[in-house]
C-alpha cells in the first residue's frame, strides 16, 4: 500500500466527521496549551526577574560584623579579602550608634544667617572606600596608608555633608571641628552607588576614629566581578576573621540562577500537573472516540478487507487517524499557547521568551498522545474477522 | 481444457458448537471462465458460508479450493488477502459504499491495497475508475456522493468498484436484495453485458428472477450442493 494512499484514507476518515474530530481534539488542545503556556510563561517571567538584577546588586556583598569586646575583624584584614579571586574592591567601615550623632561645624565664626553646627555621622573607613562604594572624589583626594601611618588629622566629607557645612573649595585647606578638635578636609566624596548615606557623613581614617569610639570594623563592603558573588560570599568571612566566620553576617545578592529556579518551581509544579492531566484526559477522549468510530465503521473495515486490505493496513489507518487527530490538537494547542504567552508578555510589557524546541516538540507530544490513544482501538479494528465485519 | 476459475473439491465447513454445526458438507463445484452461475437456497442453508469460502473470507474445515489454479486452503492469511484483493470483485447486498467519498473515490478504493505485481500507477487511477464507471453506465454520476444516488446507481457504482481491479471472478451476495424491480432489471442487464464481455460471475440469491437469468443454477440445502 502506498503511504500516500494510507495518508489519504486516514485524512478522509478524520474529515468525514469534522465536528466530532474537532471535539475530540479539544482535550489535547487544552493539555498542550496549558503545557506550552506554563513552560513559556515560566521562562518569560524567570527571564524578567533575572533581568531586574542589575550588575550593581548582583556584585555587591556586605559583611556585617557584630560588636564584641575584642575585634573580630582587623582593619588590615580587608587586604585578605581583596586578594580573593573575583573581588574587585573591598573596604572596611566602622560606624556605631554613638558616632552617628556628632556635632560638626566648619568654623568658629558666628554667622547668624546660617546654621553652622550640624549633627552628622562620623564613619571610620579604610583607604579603599571610594572604590568600594563606587564613588568619585569631587574635589581633593581620599586619605591613604600614609595618612594612617602618620595618624594625620584629616577627614573626607560626603557630598551632602560638605554642602551642609558650607565647604565648597579645598584650596585654603579648610578645617572642620568634630567636637572640640579641628581636622583638615582633604577631599569631598560623591556619586556613591552603594552606601549612599555616606554622602552625608564625615569619613575619617581608622587611626582618628578611635577618638570617637570607632575602634573596630563593623562592616565590610565587597564588590565582585559578575558571577563571583556566590563564591566570594562563602570565602569572605573566612578571609576576614579565621575562626569567627560563623559569627559574621554575610549579605549576598540572591544568585540569578536561584531566582529563576524559585520562580519556575512555583509556577511550574502546579500547571505542569494540570497540563499533564489534561493530556491524559485528551488521550482518553481520543481513545474513546476512536473506539466508537471503529465500532461504527465495522462495515467499512469489512469492505476494505474484501478489497485486499491486510490487518496491518486497517491498524495503520486507524492509528494514523488518531495520531493525526492528536497532532492537530498539538498544533492548535501550541499555537494558542504561543499566542497566550505573547499576549501576557504584551500586557505586562515583558519580553516573551520562547524556547523554539518547545514550539516544535508540543505538536509532536500531541501526535504521541494520539498514537498511544489509538493503539487499542486500531488493534480492535485489525483483529476483526472480515466475515464478521461484513455480516 | 483451461484451469477452471473455481474448483471446489469435497469442501466441508464446520462451526464449533455442541454438537458441531455442519454448514457445508462435501461441496464440489467447478466454475469455468465466462460462467454465469446462480447459487440459490433458503436462508440457513449454507449460502453465506459458501460465499465466504469462495471469497476467501473464511477457510473451509476440509477439502480443497483452487482459485485460478492456486490452492488456497493452505495459504497464509496475507497471501489469501492479496489473492482476494486482486482476483475477486465483491458486490454486496448493502453496496458498502463509503458515504463521505464521491463515487469516483469509492471506485478508486479498489486499487488502494494493491501491492507487488498487482500494483498500478496512482496517476492514472482516476482514469481507470472513470473507465470502470463507463462500463456500468454511471459516467454522469462520477463526482456525486453515494447518498445522492438511487439504489440501482449505488449498486452499479459498487459493481464498478469490483470491476476496477480486473478480477477473475465477480462474487455477488444478494446483489438485488435492496433494489426495486426496475433497478433489479438494470443490474441484471448489466450482469448479462459483463458476462458477454468475458467476466465470470457467481451470484448468491434467493430470488428466482435473478437466478432465472443465470446460465447455471446450483441449489444448496442443508450444506449440500445440487446442480439443477
Amino acid at each position: 500500500m502506498d503511504l500516500r494512499d494510507l495518508l489519504n484514507e486516514a485524512m478522509a476518515g478524520m474529515l468525514a466527521r469534522p465536528v466530532r474530530t474537532a471535539l475530540t481534539t479539544l482535550g489535547t488542545v487544552l493539555g498542550i496549551t496549558t503545557l506550552v503556556i506554563t513552560l513559556g510563561i515560566a521562562a518569560t517571567a524567570g527571564n524578567q526577574i533575572v533581568g531586574r538584577f542589575d550588575e550593581l546588586t548582583a556584585t555587591a556583598i556586605t559583611v556585617e560584623v557584630p560588636e564584641e569586646r575584642t575585634a573580630l575583624v582587623e582593619w588590615d584584614a580587608v587586604d585578605q579579602v581583596t586578594r580573593l579571586r573575583g573581588v574587585t574592591s573591598a573596604a572596611a567601615v566602622a560606624e556605631t550608634k554613638d558616632s552617628a550623632n556628632l556635632s560638626v561645624r566648619s568654623n568658629k565664626i558666628v554667622d547668624p544667617t546660617r546654621v553652622t553646627d550640624q549633627t552628622l555621622t562620623v564613619v571610620a573607613a579604610s583607604p579603599s572606600l571610594p572604590q568600594a562604594v563606587k564613588g568619585s572624589l569631587l574635589q581633593g583626594r581620599f586619605f591613604d596608608v600614609g595618612h594612617l601611618a602618620r595618624k594625620d588629622r584629616v577627614v573626607v566629607l560626603g557630598e551632602q555633608a560638605a554642602a551642609m557645612l558650607g565647604v565648597t573649595r579645598l584650596e585654603g585647606a579648610p578645617a572642620v571641628f568634630i567636637g572640640k578638635h579641628a581636622y583638615t578636609v582633604i577631599g569631598i566624596l560623591g556619586g556613591m552607588k552603594r552606601e549612599r548615606n555616606l554622602a552625608s557623613a564625615v569619613m575619617v581614617p581608622p587611626t582618628i576614629g578611635r577618638q570617637f569610639g570607632l575602634r573596630d570594623v563593623t562592616r565590610v563592603l565587597i564588590n565582585t566581578s559578575l558571577g563571583a558573588a556566590d563564591l566570594v560570599a562563602g570565602q569572605a568571612p573566612l578571609a576576614l576573621s579565621p575562626g569567627n566566620e560563623s559569627v559574621l553576617q554575610v549579605i549576598a545578592p540572591p544568585s540569578p540562577t536561584r531566582a529563576r529556579d524559585a520562580v519556575q518551581n512555583d509556577v511550574n509544579a502546579l500547571f505542569l500537573i494540570l497540563g499533564l492531566v489534561s493530556l491524559v484526559v485528551g488521550a482518553v477522549g481520543i481513545a474513546n472516540v476512536t473506539l466508537v468510530t471503529v465500532m461504527e465503521r465495522v462495515a467499512e473495515i469489512g469492505l476494505r478487507r474484501s478489497l485486499g486490505a491486510a490487518r496491518r493496513h486497517i491498524a495503520a489507518q486507524f492509528l494514523l487517524e488518531s495520531t493525526l487527530t492528536g497532532l492537530t490538537g498539538g498544533v492548535i494547542g501550541a499555537s494558542l499557547g504561543v499566542v497566550a504567552i505573547v499576549g501576557v508578555s504584551a500586557a505586562k510589557q515583558w519580553t516573551p521568551v520562547l524556547d523554539l524546541r518547545l514550539a516544535l516538540v508540543a505538536p509532536l507530544a500531541g501526535a504521541m498522545v494520539g498514537l498511544l490513544a489509538g493503539l487499542y482501538p486500531s488493534l480492535r479494528a485489525a483483529r476483526m474477522e472480515p466475515v464478521d465485519a461484513l455480516r | 481444457m483451461p484451469e477452471p476459475v473455481i474448483a471446489l473439491n469435497a469442501v466441508g465447513k464446520e462451526f464449533p458448537a455442541d454438537p458441531p454445526v455442519r454448514a457445508l458438507s462435501g461441496v464440489s463445484l467447478d466454475v469455468h471462465r465466462t460462467d454465469y452461475m446462480a447459487i440459490i437456497g433458503p436462508s440457513g442453508s449454507g449460502k453465506s458460508t459458501l460465499l465466504n469460502v469462495l471469497g476467501l473470507l473464511d477457510r473451509p474445515s476440509s477439502g480443497s479450493y483452487r482459485l485460478d489454479g492456486i490452492e488456497t486452503t493452505e495459504l497464509p492469511d496475507g497471501e489469501r488477502t492479496r489473492l482476494r484483493g486482486s482476483r475477486i470483485g465483491f458486490v454486496f447486498q448493502s453496496f458498502h459504499l463509503l458515504p463521505h467519498r464521491s463515487v469516483a473515490e469509492n471506485v478508486m478504493l479498489a486499487e488502494v491495497y494493491r501491492s507487488g505485481a498487482a500494483r498500478r500507477g496512482r496517476k492514472d487511477r482516476r482514469a481507470r475508475a472513470l473507465a470502470a464507471l463507463e462500463r456500468v453506465g454511471l459516467s454522469h454520476r462520477v463526482d456525486f456522493l453515494p447518498d445522492r444516488l438511487s439504489g440501482g446507481e449505488r449498486q452499479r457504482a459498487a459493481i464498478a468498484r469490483a470491476l476496477m481491479g480486473g478480477p477473475s471472478l465477480l462474487l455477488c451476495d444478494e446483489p438485488t436484495g435492496n433494489l426495486d424491480s426496475r433497478n433489479t432489471e438494470a443490474v441484471l442487464d448489466l450482469f448479462d453485458d459483463l458476462r458477454d464481455q468475458g467476466l465470470t460471475i457467481v451470484v448468491i440469491t434467493h430470488e428466482n428472477e435473478v437466478s432465472d437469468r443465470a446460465k447455471r443454477r446450483v441449489r444448496i440445502t442443508d450444506g449440500v450442493l445440487v446442480e439443477e
